[in-house]
């Protein structure tokens, strides 16, 4: 079992930047959804 | 909503299943033994981020025809994603080589062209930041675009052309060189995998420059009123 540590280090590092990447772009999507749907009340609004 | 959510759970089945190979069924190695498996992360990585920089190629060639928005979209997303699977290949192939090699890093020509890659698509981004007139960003990320990937058969052909600590192909090597059957498989099978998670990766990115861009429409006519 010599070498696991890098192993699991390595698996461990590249699942954690692909997770941390879908993170952002989630983060992202949600924000902008929020801001679209804010923009469209306030545009009926004034309509 | 139903076909987006079938499809993720579609790519987590075949990573699972491609972590499950990867440790499981391929053989281990007699030279390296247990560490080589990092190759089934490593390798497909590599390659799903110079497929994700080839989509990027083609939306910037498209762009600066057609100068649709979808097709800076596009390519800004594949930007993106490019660069998310080559940090994975920067950080895994130093935990890789350091026991293999006894040494983290060395500037030799593969590992200088990837960094080097990684660089210009980090470029590519901050460049977007720095131009505020939207067509003018396009038209100039999508022109920096088309040179940075230059580099990508640099990366490909480095260690096929120079002498490098990088070990030479495993895929499309010199005759002899090659992987054994079922490590092949595998490895083939994670990289269907990774290009699974580029697909579900991309079209999220995708979304996200969509939504701007209604973003935008909705501001103007918010401005009109």
């Amino acid at each position: 079992m010599k070498n696991l540590d890098s192993v699991f280090a390595a698996y461990a590092a590249g699942w954690a930047i692909f997770f941390a990447y879908y993170l952002t772009v989630a983060r992202r999507t949600a924000a902008l959804r929020e801001d679209i749907e804010h923009l469209k009340d306030l545009l009926k609004r004034s309509k | 909503m139903m076909k987006h959510a079938l499809g993720g759970a579609l790519v987590v089945v075949l990573l699972v299943a491609a972590a499950y190979a990867a440790f499981f069924v391929a053989p281990t190695d007699v030279k390296q033994g247990l560490i080589y498996r990092i190759l089934f992360l490593h390798v497909p990585s590599a390659w799903t981020g110079l497929v994700a920089f080839f989509v990027c190629f083609i939306a910037n060639l498209l762009y600066v025809w057609r100068r649709a928005p979808r097709w800076d979209w596009l390519g800004i997303s594949a930007a993106e994603v490019g660069l998310a699977f080559t940090t994975v290949v920067l950080v895994t192939g130093p935990i890789w080589a350091h026991p293999v090699w006894g040494i983290w890093w060395t500037w030799d020509a593969r590992l200088t062209s990837t960094f080097v890659l990684w660089l210009l698509y980090v470029s590519y981004l901050v460049l977007r930041t720095l131009v505020e007139e939207p067509d003018r960003r396009a038209l100039f990320s999508a022109l920096f675009g088309i040179f940075a990937f230059i580099d990508v058969p640099l990366v490909f052909g480095s260690i096929r052309w120079w002498r490098t600590q990088h070990p030479q192909p495993v895929i499309m090597g010199e005759p002899g060189s090659g992987l054994d059957p079922t490590m092949r498989k595998v490895l083939f099978f994670s990289w269907l995998a990774m290009l699974g998670l580029m697909t579900l990766l991309l079209k999220a990115r995708y979304r996200v420059e969509a939504m701007r861009g209604e973003l935008e429409t909705i501001r103007r006519e918010a401005e009109v009123l």
